[in-house]
């Protein structure tokens, strides 16, 4: 048991240290959070440097726009890259989840065009699963897919597509057969956001941000070659491209705490450290086992990776705690700062009024990628090995199963 | 990195748990807590005889020298089965406190005979000094809750001199100055005695450590091999509440079918799980001898602590009123994590310490 880099990571880590160092910007020149169209445009600007430099997407072979390197190497970049105020993840869902779909399902020639600037993030992909009738039960989807001849025509909505406003790209779960079981009847597809019959409407969330949309599918057509492995094969490709997710989020979830522990360093209250506060010890312990629990976690699964092993169900758990995590203590933290813990203003909120900012969107990370609840789900079904729930779609035609909102 | 035991650790844990599970299946735990045996005798010979105490004392003193990752496995595996027997009070805190404090000739004298399991020691190292005093190599006074005090041979005792200073002692516990009362606890498959000295004969300690300073390595090392026993308790836990909750029907379908019940054991599992990553970061750190390892050990200590209460209290919650009854093995469970919580010092104190060493860190 030990946490040496072998010889070849020892070199890497280096050769990638003095790389950041000499071109990634540095956490305390920061100078605050920036606004959503300016971080998209810095983000596209920094995952063009990395590419040019060789460092995109190390683990995808070099044909397709990666370095040829291994899962480890992609850590190893993780880990420092961290040290630095880079938007080093925000096209993750993009590269870490439509990249294996196409790298896994598309041809020889349309890998060898799509994925190299998907890795440089000059073109920019959304992956759109989730529908106004299919959340949780995502498999419930009615977007639909018709075949006309060698071209398909899609009508529907989908919902929460992250990016979907910056997207060139998307890949998308269609039902393609509303007559047989609901699972059997999905196949994928990528498509063009820019084509006509497609239209990107951004939502405006709780916290005022916009970064989910809705897209709205109007008879657009899309050639027979944009289709994603078999016809009714979509529902084992969406397992195939989640599962992916888990290695691509490994470790990056947000849980709150090094915030949490900067404040509770630097914070007095009346003239009292609040480190000295009995109350505050004691979160701070429990806040502290669980983030120093899901590092340890992904270190666990990181080390079956490296074995050859692929990240199984348990992974779900740095979310269902983490997300909570980050929510409590941003609440937490506010309630520690009294009145001045509602004042939202960058200039004077701690930290640039981080907690303010986390205790509005940290709501949407218990949702997003699989609620709380469904992770419960999955852990106790597929780790645990319980009975699912008996269900009342079973046996039928997707066509006969009634959905959605019932009184709207 | 390599964030995971070895084959080898991962054999050694195996054999342990089949040996385990033919040699301590409930019954015998509960013919220890029936008859107020203190230890299971024929399991404790099989353990000395497949050289478990020996693990950790190098071979110069007759051990294996093997690593402490070769003890946190098979930590696992003993809170796995709640096996009664002196382990925790002779490997973890006995033999450790020797290694710790004791001079180069006193581990010369001592260590083998644990090696070799003809001795059992026990320590009385955790409540205040003030209860036990020292003079002219005797000591005088008393110490309660002493782990499997009323089986072990030797104790070391901690005791102020006089000087008033902490001092570690070793003492023959069949000596006739020493009154020794099995007292009734939670767990009685893990006994406590109170032990009362008389002008009894002490051997001082004479290593280069201080006292504190031995105590809190010792107490550092054991919180992570307790932190192995409480995980292989809540994975025993959790196997049990999913077999009875898949087993029984309730409303004409599996109990384990409700959402209520899996989350619950999902939860459960979380709980375990971060237990289990901390114990092993707290394993790296203890085999590496890592200035990581004291925030590491406070960290799979109240890992481990809440973890275990989680399990073993839901797995009650889980058999419905069965798991009230003592014929189900629920409390066994239940009545483990609060003895082995409570060892060392309990969650207040370990998320004290916690928080400290976070904040130096």
């Amino acid at each position: 048991m030990d946490f040496k880099d072998s010889p070849e990571q020892a070199a890497f880590r280096a050769e990638i240290r003095s790389w950041l160092q000499a071109n990634a910007t540095a956490k305390s020149a920061g100078g605050g959070r920036k606004d959503q169209s300016d971080a998209y445009e810095d983000a596209k600007a920094w995952y063009k440097k990395v590419a040019d430099a060789g460092y995109a997407c190390l683990n995808w072979p070099k044909q397709y726009g990666g370095a040829g390197l291994s899962d480890i190497h992609k850590v190893i970049w993780s880990q420092e890259v961290a040290n630095y105020a880079e938007p080093d993840g925000y096209f993750v869902i993009g590269i870490g989840n439509c990249g294996p779909a196409i790298m896994h399902f598309a041809t020889e020639e349309q890998k060898q065009t799509l994925l190299p600037p998907m890795a440089s993030a000059e073109t920019v992909w959304c992956q759109m699963f989730s529908e106004p009738s299919a959340g949780s039960d995502v498999a419930g989807l009615r977007t639909s897919a018709i075949a006309d001849g060698d071209n398909w025509i899609i009508n529907g909505q989908k919902i929460w597509t992250s990016g979907a406003q910056h997207s060139d790209y998307g890949v998308i779960l269609c039902r393609t057969d509303p007559t047989i079981s609901k699972y059997r009847g999905m196949t994928m597809f990528f498509i063009d956001m820019n084509q006509p019959g497609v239209e990107v409407k951004p939502i405006k969330q709780m916290d005022g941000g916009a970064h989910f949309n809705e897209v709205f599918f109007n008879n657009a057509v899309i050639p027979d070659a944009y289709r994603l492995g078999e016809v009714g094969g979509g529902w084992g490709a969406a397992l195939l491209v989640l599962m992916n997710e888990r290695l691509a989020i490994a470790g990056v979830q947000p849980d709150g705490f090094p915030e949490f522990l900067q404040l509770v360093k630097t914070l007095h209250i009346d003239g009292e450290p609040i480190s000295a506060n009995p109350a505050v010890r004691e979160r701070l312990a429990e806040w502290y086992y669980k983030h120093a629990g899901i590092k340890a976690s992904t270190n666990r699964m990181l080390t079956a990776v490296a074995k050859g092993g692929m990240p199984g169900a348990e992974a779900a758990l740095g979310k269902l705690v983490g997300a909570v995590m980050n929510q409590d203590i941003a609440d937490y933290a506010i309630q520690l700062l009294g009145d001045a813990g509602v004042i939202c203003e960058p200039n004077i909120a701690e930290q640039q009024a981080h907690f303010q900012k986390t205790v509005l969107f940290s709501p949407g990370i218990r949702l997003a990628g699989g609620t709380d609840e469904v992770m419960r789900n999955v852990i106790a079904e597929q780790v645990l090995g319980l009975p699912q729930e008996p269900r009342a779609d079973k046996g039928l035609a997707f066509n006969e199963i009634p959905s959605g909102n019932q009184s709207r | 990195m390599n964030f995971d035991f070895s084959d080898d650790q991962k054999n050694i844990q195996d054999q342990a748990r089949s040996m385990l599970a033919k040699e301590c299946n409930s019954s015998v735990v509960r013919q220890v807590i029936d008859t107020n045996s203190g230890f299971d005798e024929a399991l404790w010979q099989q353990i000395i005889a497949l050289g478990w105490p020996a693990i950790s004392i190098p071979e110069q003193h007759g051990g294996l020298g093997l690593s402490y990752l070769e003890l946190c496995v098979i930590a696992t595996e003993l809170g796995r089965s709640l096996a009664p027997v002196p382990f925790i009070a002779s490997v973890y805190l006995g033999t450790e406190i020797i290694k710790a404090a004791a001079s180069e000739q006193q581990q010369a004298e001592w260590l083998p005979e644990l090696a070799s399991g003809e001795v059992i020691s026990t320590v009385a190292i955790g409540s205040d000094k003030s209860s036990c005093r020292a003079s002219n190599d005797t000591l005088n006074g008393s110490k309660s809750a002493v782990l499997h005090g009323m089986i072990a041979n030797r104790a070391i005792v901690a005791a102020s001199d006089e000087q008033d200073e902490l001092q570690l002692y070793l003492v023959d516990l069949h000596h006739n100055s020493i009154q020794c009362t099995t007292q009734n606890s939670l767990d009685p498959s893990l006994p406590r005695a109170e032990l009362v000295f008389n002008n009894t004969p002490a051997i001082k300690l004479s290593g280069t450590l201080s006292a504190k300073a031995a105590i809190s390595r010792v107490f550092d090392r054991a919180a992570v091999l307790l932190a192995f026993e409480q995980v292989g308790g809540c994975e025993a836990a959790i196997d049990m509440a999913k077999a009875y909750t898949t087993d029984r029907y309730a409303f004409g379908r599996q109990v384990a079918s409700f959402q209520a019940i899996k989350h619950k054991l999902a939860d459960m599992f979380v709980a375990k799980e971060l237990a289990k990553s901390n114990a092993y970061y707290g394993a790296w750190a203890l085999s590496a001898d890592a200035p990581e390892l004291a925030l590491a050990a406070a960290t799979a200590r109240v890992s481990g602590i809440d973890a275990y209460y989680l399990c073993s209290k839901e797995n009650i919650q889980a058999h419905g009123g069965m798991g009230f009854t003592w014929e189900f093995d629920c409390h066994l469970y239940y009545r483990r994590a609060q003895a082995l919580s409570t060892l060392l010092g309990g969650n207040p104190y370990w998320k004290s310490l916690l928080v400290d060493r976070l904040l130096a860190a």
